[in-house]
């Protein structure tokens, strides 16, 4: 089953024909994505050909909907486009919106947010800036590397794309259901607690692994909702302990002001809620085992 | 990016919000010279990045423009919170007779924007939304229908101004949300918005936080930026387009991802503990896809910090390939030659990692030990600092 994307999910990639979407298009088929078209106004009609696949090209998310069922996107566009981009998707009516895209002016996030909370969200936003969705061996509508690990029981949640990678591979021996990378900056479309109960409702999800990093209050809520809401077992890392105050960690929401925003008052909030929080991703990957081998 | 006083009401101003003349002066006779013109008393106000300036004796009242200048001279040099205060703000003062508190800020919990306003303005607002939570009024403001002068008077009605400054507050209001926007502002922060003796609403303070993403909208952003603060390190890292805090321990931490990094510096503390107490030297985030010639660059930032006693690389290739990591691991060591003279330890994992291994075996550089795991290659590094120190 996984969430979100799974074998059956048809992938429209926002632009496919730019060097990046090209490039990534061709992960995303090797890794066994069906993606069914790509949107270029400037191209509808041709076709881009791929090693194993050949892609058309259509002007629009709503037309590729309309001729190929695609019911994901993938959005490459650049940061100048992407509002627009993203409007069209969500206009399109599609489920599940992916947008890799970095560096999107905050202001054109909280429009299309607004613009899908507006039209009832019926699309899914999942970042922007963040590496996407992968159900291992199913599909991978976004960027992470798609050999790390298999198909197993454990779901994982994250802000950031290498750590997602870490833990993947931290945890390589047991495998994924589905990684959900959210993007670390300040208004992402699907949230932790988004994921977790999309975790929770999973039959093939025996385990979450929470990864969290230092600003906002993102991880503090979602310790409310998975001590009201989540039965299964979740294991929990913060990154960036060791931060000063004030001092932008990469990420444009991963910043201690004050004390808001710690790693630590993270880390407090998720243990009470009966998390297990590990204090490096190898010990957060031992919890985790330990719990999955309990169940075996 | 964070703007000083003065940068924020000149933009406050190009948007309409209500501002008193004010000239930026780095000397006393830059100073004098702004009171003399200005006419009158002015008021000489520090411009660092930090609230507090006020009771750290950074903000004057001068009568004449021999007073400004030797209030500038007092004020300039001054260290406010560890900010050095290389310029002053020179003024015209008012007649205050009321204070109030303003913001547009985004906010982050429910994905939209923020006005927060208060009748209690002049104060530290934190203490305001802890002592008197009712005192301070939210009001959400949905991005795609903005603030026109109906939901600008919402706002200043809901924080209870009184109904003879309504329109005048409202009307700042609006240019304030006309200054976010227009801008691409993550906060507005106007603290004190006062009324004065004529019953105008004018800023007399101004702050702003400029959303870097959006710096293709606003090429003349770039002029804003305070290239003089920035430690050397970071000056020389931002030349380069590298993501780089200058921390203040002994080990050289490079990776790729915000979050991998973040979480090194954690793990490298903690293999500290073990290791007579070092830390950190800095955060480097070398991106995603990040080629030999970045990794070059990086490794010639951090080694060139004299702080610096040994460095760990932990790179996990996702778009980043491993050989690109090696390859430009190695380039910098050629480039460097003698200057490198410090200890890496090299961790690779992922996109390409047989061969990233295989290239730094090859070059077999005494500095260079490989490690196999994130937390062996932190411990190597934390006790090889420790053993340098």
């Amino acid at each position: 089953m996984a969430i979100l994307v799974n074998k059956d999910s048809r992938v429209v990639v926002q632009g496919m024909t730019g060097s990046e979407g090209r490039r990534h298009t061709q992960r995303m088929l090797d890794a066994g994505t069906r993606i069914v078209a790509g949107v270029n106004p400037a191209k509808a009609g041709q076709t881009v050909d791929f090693d194993g696949a050949s892609v058309p090209v259509f002007a629009s998310v709503a037309e590729a909907m309309a001729a190929t069922g695609a019911d994901v996107s993938v959005v490459f566009v650049p940061p100048k486009a992407a509002k627009g981009a993203v409007i069209e998707a969500i206009d399109a009516g599609i489920g599940l919106t992916v947008i890799i895209t970095e560096g999107i002016p905050v202001h054109d996030t909280a429009a299309f947010w607004a613009h899908a909370c507006a039209t009832g969200n019926r699309t899914r936003v999942v970042g922007p800036n963040c590496p996407g969705v992968i159900s291992p061996g199913q599909s991978n509508a976004g960027i992470t590397p798609a050999d790390i690990t298999g198909l197993g029981p454990i779901g994982l949640v994250s802000k950031s794309g290498t750590l997602t990678y870490q833990m993947m591979y931290e945890l390589r021996d047991i495998g994924f259901s589905t990684c959900v990378g959210i993007g670390g900056d300040p208004i992402v479309g699907t949230t932790h607690i988004d994921a977790l109960a999309a975790f929770e409702a999973d039959p093939d999800t025996a385990g979450i692994v929470m990864i969290g990093e230092i600003g906002g209050d993102a991880e503090e809520r979602a310790a409310d909702y998975i001590r009201d809401h989540v039965a299964k077992p979740v294991v929990g890392y913060v990154a960036g302990f060791t931060a000063p105050e004030g001092k932008t960690m990469g990420h444009a929401g991963a910043i201690v002001s004050g004390s808001a925003g710690t790693a630590t008052a993270k880390k407090d909030a998720l243990e009470a809620a009966g998390v297990t929080v590990g204090k490096t991703p190898s010990e957060t990957a031992d919890h985790m085992r330990t719990i999955i081998n309990n169940q075996r | 990016m964070d703007l000083f006083e003065y940068q924020a009401k000149d933009l406050f101003a190009a948007h309409g919000v209500p501002v008193l003349p004010g000239r930026v002066a780095s000397s006393v006779v830059e100073a004098e010279a702004a009171a003399a013109e200005l006419g009158g008393t002015v008021v000489v106000k520090a411009q660092v990045k930090t609230g507090g300036r006020g009771k750290a004796g950074g903000v004057k009242l001068a009568a004449t423009p021999a007073e400004a200048a030797e209030k500038a001279g007092a004020i300039l040099g001054m260290d406010i919170k560890g900010h050095a205060v290389a310029r002053v703000l020179v003024t015209a003062a008012s007649e205050i007779v009321e204070e109030y508190y303003f913001s547009f800020l985004l906010d982050r919990t429910s994905r939209t924007f923020l006005a927060m306003a208060s009748v209690e303005g002049g104060v530290d607002i934190e203490e305001v939304a802890a002592s008197k939570p009712e005192a301070l009024a939210k009001v959400p403001v949905d991005p795609l229908e903005g603030v026109d002068a109906a939901k600008a008077r919402e706002i200043v009605v809901a924080a209870g101004f009184p109904a003879e400054v309504t329109d005048a507050a409202a009307a700042a209001v609006v240019a304030l949300w006309d200054a976010f926007v227009g801008e691409d502002a993550t906060l507005v922060e106007v603290n004190p918005l006062v009324r004065d003796g004529a019953g105008a609403v004018i800023a007399l303070d101004g702050k702003m936080t400029l959303d870097s993403n959006a710096a293709f909208r606003h090429p003349e952003h770039a002029e804003l930026a305070d290239t003089g603060a920035a430690d050397p390190l970071e000056a020389k890292a931002r030349a380069r387009d590298l993501n780089y805090v200058k921390l203040d321990g002994q080990v050289g931490v490079i990776g790729n991802g915000a979050g991998l990094v973040m979480s090194t510096l954690d793990v490298v503390a903690y293999a500290g503990e073990r290791h007579g107490g070092v830390t950190p030297a800095n955060f480097l985030d070398i991106g995603g896809g990040a080629n030999a010639q970045v990794m070059a660059d990086g490794l010639d930032v951090i080694l060139g910090d004299p702080d610096v006693v040994a460095v760990f690389v932990n790179v996990f290739g996702g778009i980043t390939a491993c050989d690109q990591v090696a390859t430009g691991i190695v380039q910098a060591l050629e480039l460097l030659g003698d200057a490198a003279g410090k200890p890496l330890v090299v961790r690779l994992d992922g996109n390409n990692v047989a061969e990233g291994r295989a290239i730094l075996a090859a070059a077999a550089h005494p500095l260079v030990t490989m490690a196999d795991t994130m937390d062996g290659g932190a411990d190597t590094a934390a006790r090889l600092a420790a053993k340098g120190a």
